[in-house]
């Protein structure tokens, strides 16, 4: 075989490759979204779910769902912008230094059902909580910070070094500098962290089995009074989000109609992805469009 | 000066938050080492199990009652079993994923930034379970009417981890590609090698260290994963002896019985056990990724 066959043949093996994985998203896609749109109607999103009778919806776990990211949004968020401003603007490399990465790549390794874990121990034993969205929503924080603490000092660190000095030769303080320059600037890139938390935290299941419980409870949509028990509101009552629905109805589901429900809840959460998705890639877009202005 | 001053008291409580939370991801990293570490060292500790049994040994009866001689605490087929889907699922999607990142950087960067990369970031975001519901109501129903058996095994928690770990490997990789000097390609082509010439014999042993990076992060990626995996393999006690028999992991072992278990309990114990060999093997696995990285650096 002479050197320019070899060159198309490889040309073409890699044009393959690309196509296999193009056809593998446009099946899976294609799949979901054909078996579960046409399951979902208001009544299917809005409606009780049911445990042994079919016919349910999925209403409680899209709340739930919702209501526990923003719970673990309100965590990561500070957090995680904090220790990148510490990471960017003030630490000096050294053991210090070394401990936080060695720390950050740990925990972003770690399998969820082991974060799990440590969450039913210490947010559910140890506190004496029981099963709640807030024991749920403090092991998405662990999950989601090491994601919020990179991509924010990525945007940090992208602010270019004469706003700081700018800044600074004003007389502004460090910190002056921090609030009122660099953070907004990079807004965009820390708004970015967020929603690619908040994806991850929409689809995990594994680490909310036994922290955020795998019940709903009975719930009450009108009672808005947040210490209620029954109150929808109330952060220390178990909560079921639609992904771990989709894996609770299929091991231990005993309503005749699993599939439907199933397939529902998964183009549900597929169309929530996506949008998350196109909203990333929107905000990259125009933090682009705005450096290049500067 | 008297204006410096002036910001000194603000200056002073606010500028401590972010080493504070620094600490926190500090503190909790190393809580959560400890704790799973006390928990999961109680089955050798408390129960006496010992650690031979427990890695060598596939006799699983940990609710043996004592006068048939206690419980039986072997975790082997937890362990081959994880292996054994881990790598059938990196074997699959290394090369694929390897290829696509070339694809992506050198082949059509035009239609690797317009296709692929968002088709990768899809793929990347698509919910665990959703992989296993697909898994299940697609592989699994697949492999029962064409290939035989029950549908539930290896193979089908191979694929699906295999299409789950896709993204995490090419995104990596794409980032080792592209950090391959221009000149050095340049300089290949000029020398009279074939694109594929200079891709196999330049850039590739160049970029070998982070493609190996990219392919253990994904790998870590497939050994931690539970529910897909749990709802597509069986979950049966045994050690398989082909492609379509059941068996269970660590992570599926662990999902399906810590809620059934009392906690204290030697089976209880067990779990933590599995936890903590699974929290250890994510260490290893960024040990390695980390020696991996240094030694390309100094090539």
């Amino acid at each position: 075989m002479n050197n320019k066959t070899a060159d198309k043949l490889a040309t073409w093996a890699f044009w393959l490759t690309a196509g296999i994985i193009l056809l593998v998203l446009a099946l899976l896609v294609g799949y979901i979204l054909y078996q579960g749109l046409p399951v979902l109607t208001p009544q299917f999103l809005f409606g009780r779910s049911e445990s042994i009778r079919a016919g349910g919806g999925i209403g409680p776990q899209l709340f739930d769902s919702f209501y526990l990211l923003v719970l673990s949004l309100a965590l990561t968020v500070p957090l995680g912008v904090g220790a990148a401003i510490y990471l960017s603007e003030y630490a000096r490399p050294g053991r210090l230094l070394e401990l936080i990465r060695t720390s950050t790549e740990t925990l972003a390794s770690l399998p969820s059902i082991v974060a799990g874990l440590f969450g039913l121990l210490v947010f559910v034993n140890l506190t004496g909580w029981g099963y709640s969205l807030v024991a749920g929503a403090l092991v998405l924080t662990l999950l989601n910070l090491p994601v919020m603490v990179r991509v924010s000092e990525d945007a940090l660190r992208a602010v270019p070094v004469s706003l700081r000095e700018a800044s600074l030769a004003l007389g502004a303080t460090k910190w002056q500098t921090i609030w009122h320059v660099l953070l907004p600037v990079a807004l965009p890139g820390i708004v970015t962290g967020g929603i690619i938390t908040a994806g991850r935290a929409l689809g995990e299941a594994a680490a909310l089995l036994y922290t955020a419980g795998q019940s709903i409870g009975a719930l009450d949509f009108h009672n808005w009074d947040i210490t209620s028990p029954r109150s929808p509101l109330n952060p220390f009552r178990p909560g079921e989000t639609m992904a771990v629905h989709i894996w609770k109805v299929n091991t231990e589901g005993k309503i005749p109609d699993i599939r439907r429900v199933a397939d529902g809840t998964a183009a549900a959460l597929v169309l929530v992805v996506l949008l998350f998705n196109a909203a990333v890639r929107w905000l990259t877009r125009r933090l682009q469009r705005r450096l290049q202005g500067v | 000066m008297a204006e410096h001053k002036g910001h000194r008291p603000r200056r002073a409580w606010i500028e401590f938050i972010p080493p504070v939370c620094a600490g926190v991801l500090v503190l909790t990293t190393l809580a959560i080492v400890v704790f799973i570490a006390q928990r999961g060292l109680a089955t050798f500790v408390v129960d006496r199990v010992s650690p031979l049994e427990f890695f060598l040994s596939s006799l699983w009866k940990p609710d043996r009652p004592v006068s048939a001689g206690g419980p039986a605490l072997g975790a082997l087929t937890f362990i081959l079993g994880s292996v054994l889907v881990t790598g059938l699922a990196v074997l699959l999607a290394a090369p694929l994923s390897v290829m696509t990142a070339f694809f992506i950087v050198e082949i059509a960067p035009a239609a690797g930034r317009r296709f692929i990369q968002p088709a990768v970031e899809i793929l990347a975001g698509i919910p665990s379970v959703v992989y296993g519901w697909v898994g299940l109501s697609v592989i699994v129903v697949f492999i029962r009417e064409r290939l035989g058996g029950l549908g539930f095994s290896v193979l089908a928690g191979a694929l699906v981890l295999a299409v789950m770990i896709v993204p995490t490997i090419v995104s990596v990789a794409t980032e080792a590609v592209r950090s391959f000097p221009q000149e050095a390609k340049e300089a290949a082509l000029a020398l009279g090698s074939t694109r594929w010439q200079m891709l196999r014999w330049v850039v590739f042993p160049a970029v070998l260290p982070g493609l190996l990076t990219a392919i253990i992060l994904g790998m870590a990626r497939a050994f931690g994963e539970a529910l897909a995996v749990q709802m597509v393999i069986g979950n049966t006690h045994t050690i398989p002896h082909s492609l379509l028999d059941q068996t269970i992991t660590l992570t599926s072992g662990i999902t399906l019985d810590m809620g059934y278990t009392v906690i204290g309990t030697p089976w209880n114990n067990a779990l933590w056990s599995m936890a903590l060999l699974l929290l250890l093997i994510s260490l290893a696995f960024i040990l390695v990724s980390r020696t991996i990285a240094r030694r390309g650096v100094l090539r």
